[in-house]
């Protein structure tokens, strides 16, 4: 395969690159400037209204998908479009428009304003500025561009034909490539004008071998805020393909897991997951705020070993999670959620820290112009520690081993997680030996988490295919771990 | 325990209202304008979506409004064929510079993509014909945001009313959507309609008091057409009250096999299960545990399903599905006997078959016995021992090969009577075989969805616990 080079702007430096990118993208387009934008949050603010906000957003999107060994269909989106809300206490009013003129906007933000008890005071005076210039922790490149129409689908044919060299029993090679660029651009009353630009693509491979009447899956895949030219350095797509043949043949030689209560070595990386659903949903200040979630009010007390240190950080270069500026324009940051197994902090948007006496973390996020923001996680990981992978599978006499997981869940309220294994094996006598079927393992976040008692040297953070789903709104994450030891987790197979 | 009753219709509700859509016409003009523009560049056929919503939700939390929000979408697709190669493109932009550049889009990308020998139109003597079948799924809301945050109140106020242990509250919701989808292709069919869905929820929060205050939370919903025809806030309120306080006092069980119950809104997620396994993509790509399956038993002899999509008011019906096929009346199983798959035409012409009318989903699917009816209290009592199961976590289904391993919370009963709540377990086994020795189906049925079942009881699996 040949690489390509990727033509893409550098990275922006200093302040306002992404701004002025966002705004030539965004308002310029739809004749509006900031004395107009500044006009539109005069209108939001009621006296009763404290706190608004005009999110801008135009996004271009492509998908390209390959099956039988050749790409039959693509697709292209453009979706823009404004959210204007108002907050008054608890209470949001939010509208939103597909159309980025100001009638549309002043209508919207009239709509919005309605929340307050009184949407009919005088309008306010309030001026703008992007006065806080973040760091760019990508490039503001636009990737749908990054390579042509040919060398996407040559990308797409060399993965295909690389699952099936690996092996004859491929049956089925499915791979689809995606690529957005998302241009947003916020402006608020408290004199926030912020913007960026997001680029994000994604490569996902699944693949089905057979075998003997017998048919399994694998998959493998992913992803950043990069160009295409990613997926062709280091021949990572190739790679890809690679891993999804090798955990779909590890599976036709899997058996029944087994079921009950035992110890548990998770991998390194995606498995990760645990972190996400265990501890960091139960984190957002919206719940917290609100006293629903298992870990409400329990601010520097012990909710994990004190092996554990996790933080929640936006700031990693070009990972699939990472925000330069937040959905609020807040800019994105690293925040200690558990430090040595004590509750440092919870991941906030404006309302919610104001609601709570905090400070804003760079969490708010939203789906879109058309959803409400909400505290959200970016890259979620746990600290390296002591161990020796080698000598954490050791320690287990009789457990499992799971090193791919596909997703979880959590309810917050009771802090019962589960997430579900698709590559596991059996660990006897210290030793890995027989794979078995995927099996979902069940916990109550604060107390497994008390149950990590050794934590690996080899922190690895996911390759960037995670999707976070609440209410309804879905937004791109990451999540990482180094090797750890899980005591006594409900590993739910059939074999009893 | 969950019925499938619908309350009377609550006078507090306001009745149907004018519609808050564009006329019909201004869409079929932007369906006729996508397809006029793929001709002129050179697509040999082309199809378009364009769809308006408009919608309005208020939730209410401690008796204090907390969000009000104002919905308003415009969707635009097409997909275009140039001979047998295919691109699609879409905008949320209806001005005619970007619909053009929509359509133009989606013809760059057909000059890329490969030929596809099974790709295309629907058969155009499939396609829906005028009089379409009439729907009644328009009843527009006259809900205003004070009305909707009194009804919200209501809710909340009967779930928090209920007992003093419901100590917190995630709120309640009351949302009015209506919405007008245009269809049209180069073969000559224009179709659409409006239609309206309506619902309200509640979710509470209980504290235990024998358990260190430990928190569940549960909730419950109505959702329907016609907002006359919602259950009662009150009575929502008060069985989200009523299904967080049951969890209370919540054990783990031992690791052990027995048979399990579940309630009717988790047993439509296992027919779900097998709706798709017996979707036409996945069985093109031998993705299913269900592979050539038709003309055989899948389920017992009691077992009977069919799709019924013209039932006036139901959520999931529509005269045509997403390509302009007439839908109709079908059996997908019979005497427990598999009848046929769901199919489009695109996955149906590669397994060489007939669309069934699916594209974009099943329309109203109806699970039946050919048994004597019987009751939840009946089934528990059938059951004698072993687990029922209310709520279902994860997403460990496998739909290769069937594998099913999810996180669960329910009761353990003895002799037919639920004796304590259970939580953190996991149940465990394999589609095929849960379908298979599937015991028996009762007669509580939940109209909620597009998929209307009752309670099914299953032979024992394994549940893994303390």
């Amino acid at each position: 395969m040949s690489t390509v080079a990727s033509d893409v702007p550098a990275a922006a430096t200093g302040g306002g690159s992404a701004l002025d990118l966002a705004r030539a993208l965004i308002l310029a387009p739809a004749g509006l400037d900031e004395p107009r934008l500044e006009s539109a949050l005069g209108t939001l603010l009621g006296h009763a209204v404290d706190y608004g906000d005009l999110y801008f957003q135009v996004r271009r999107a492509e998908s390209w998908s390959l099956e039988d060994g050749a790409v039959k269909s693509a697709a292209h989106n453009i979706d823009q479009g404004v959210g204007v809300r108002a907050i008054a206490g608890e209470r949001t009013g939010f509208a939103y428009s597909d159309e980025l003129h100001a009638p549309a906007l002043l209508e919207a933000a009239k709509a919005a304003r309605a929340i307050a008890a009184s949407g009919k005071g005088p309008e306010q005076g309030v001026r703008i500025a992007g006065t806080r210039p973040a760091t760019a922790l990508y490039a503001p490149l636009d990737p749908l561009g990054t390579l042509s129409a040919d060398e996407k689908i040559r990308l797409l044919e060399a993965v295909d034909a690389e699952a099936r060299r690996q092996d004859p029993r491929v049956t089925q090679v499915m791979v689809s490539l995606a690529a957005v660029q998302d241009a947003i651009l916020i402006a608020a009353s408290d004199g926030t004008l912020a913007g960026d630009v997001r680029p994000l693509v994604r490569l996902s491979v699944s693949v089905i071998v057979e075998h003997n009447g017998r048919r399994e899956q694998g998959g493998s895949g992913g992803g950043g805020r990069v160009a295409y030219g990613y997926f062709l350095d280091e021949e990572r797509a190739l790679g890809y393909a690679r891993e999804a043949v090798r955990q779909a043949l590890v599976n036709l030689e899997a058996e029944e897991a087994p079921a009950g209560t035992m110890d548990v070595v998770l991998g390194p990386g995606w498995p990760g997951v645990l972190l996400h659903e265990a501890v960091g949903h139960g984190l957002e200040g919206d719940f917290n705020r609100k006293g629903t979630s298992a870990y409400s009010g329990r601010l520097g007390q012990k909710v994990a070993s004190e092996l554990c240190t996790i933080v929640d950080d936006a700031t990693l270069a070009d990972r699939r999670g990472s925000l330069s500026v937040d959905d609020e324009g807040t800019p994105g940051e690293c925040t200690v959620l558990i430090e040595h197994g004590v509750l440092r902090n919870y991941m906030q948007d404006k309302q919610n820290a104001r609601l709570m006496g905090m400070r804003p973390t760079g969490n708010a996020r939203r789906e879109s112009y058309a959803h409400l923001t909400m505290p959200r996680m970016t890259n979620t990981y746990m600290l390296p520690g002591a161990h020796d992978p080698a000598e954490i599978v050791a320690s287990v006499e009789r457990g499992l081993y799971a090193v791919n997981f596909g997703g979880g869940q959590v309810d917050i309220t009771s802090g019962k997680f589960v997430f579900s294994a698709s590559e596991a094996y059996l660990i006897e006598n210290g030793r890995v030996t027989r794979p078995v079927k995927g099996a979902t393992l069940i916990g109550n976040g604060p107390e497994a988490m008390k149950r990590v008692s050794m934590v690996g040297n080899d922190l690895k953070l996911d390759l960037g295919v995670g999707t976070c789903g609440k209410d309804g709104q879905s937004v791109p994450v990451g999540v990482g771990q180094p090797t750890l030891r899980l005591d006594g987790i409900t590993v739910g197979g059939t074999k009893t | 325990m969950p019925d499938s009753q619908l309350s009377p219709a609550s006078a507090s509700l306001p009745a149907t209202a004018p519609s808050a859509l564009p006329e019909r016409a201004e869409l079929d003009r932007l369906v006729g304008m996508i397809l006029d523009e793929a001709r002129r560049l050179g697509a040999t056929e082309s199809e378009a979506a364009v769809s308006f919503s408009d919608g309005l939700s208020v939730s209410v939390r401690l008796g204090e409004v907390e969000t009000l929000e104002y919905q308003r979408d415009r969707g635009l697709g097409v997909t275009v064929y140039f001979g047998r190669r295919k691109g699609s493109a879409s905008t949320s932009d209806w001005r005619e510079p970007a619909l053009l550049e929509t359509v133009r889009a989606a013809c760059d990308i057909a000059r890329y993509t490969a030929e596809d020998p099974w790709s295309g139109l629907a058969d155009p003597a499939r396609l829906a014909r005028a009089p379409l079948p009439e729907l009644d799924l328009h009843h527009p809301w006259a809900l205003s945001a004070e009305q909707a945050i009194d009804i919200a109140r209501d809710c909340e106020a009967a779930a928090r009313g209920f007992d003093a242990r419901i100590s917190n509250s995630d709120g309640a919701s009351v949302g009015r959507h209506e919405s007008l989808v245009v269809y049209g292709n180069s073969n000559g069919f224009l179709g659409g309609y409006p239609s309206t869905r309506h619902s309200l929820s509640c979710s509470v929060i209980a504290a235990d008091p024998q358990a260190d205050g430990r928190m569940e939370r549960d909730y419950w919903y109505t959702s329907d057409r016609d907002a006359s025809r919602l259950e009662a806030p009150d009575a929502v309120g008060r069985r989200a009250a009523e299904r967080v306080l049951r969890r209370l006092g919540a054990r783990r069980i031992g690791t052990r096999t027995a048979p399990v119950l579940f309630v009717p809104e988790l047993a439509r997620g296992l027919v779900g299960h097998f709706l798709g396994a017996i979707r036409g993509g996945a069985l093109y790509r031998k993705s299913s545990f269900l592979l050539d399956r038709a003309g055989t038993a899948v389920f017992p002899d009691f077992m009977q399903i069919h799709e019924r999509p013209h039932l006036p008011r139901a959520l999931g019906s529509a005269a045509f599905d997403g390509e302009g096929v007439a839908t109709q009346d079908r059996d997908l199983v019979c005497d427990g006997v598999l009848q046929g798959y769901v199919l489009d035409s695109y996955s149906a012409r590669r397994l060489g078959l007939e669309t069934t009318g699916n594209a974009g989903g099943v329309h109203n699917v109806i699970v039946g016995s050919s048994a004597p009816a019987v009751g939840y209290d009946e089934l528990l009592a059938a059951m004698g021992t072993g687990l029922v199961v209310t709520e279902l976590m994860g997403h460990g289904v496998n739909a290769v090969t069937g594998d099913y391993s999810r996180g669960a919370a329910g009761f353990w009963v003895e002799n037919g009577e639920p004796v304590h709540p259970v939580e953190e377990i996991t149940i465990a086994g394999n589609l095929k075989t849960m379908f298979e020795t599937l015991q028996m189906i009762g007669s509580d049925i939940d109209l909620r969805g597009n998929v209307r079942c009752g309670s099914m009881l299953l032979a024992p699996m394994t549940i893994a616990g303390a």
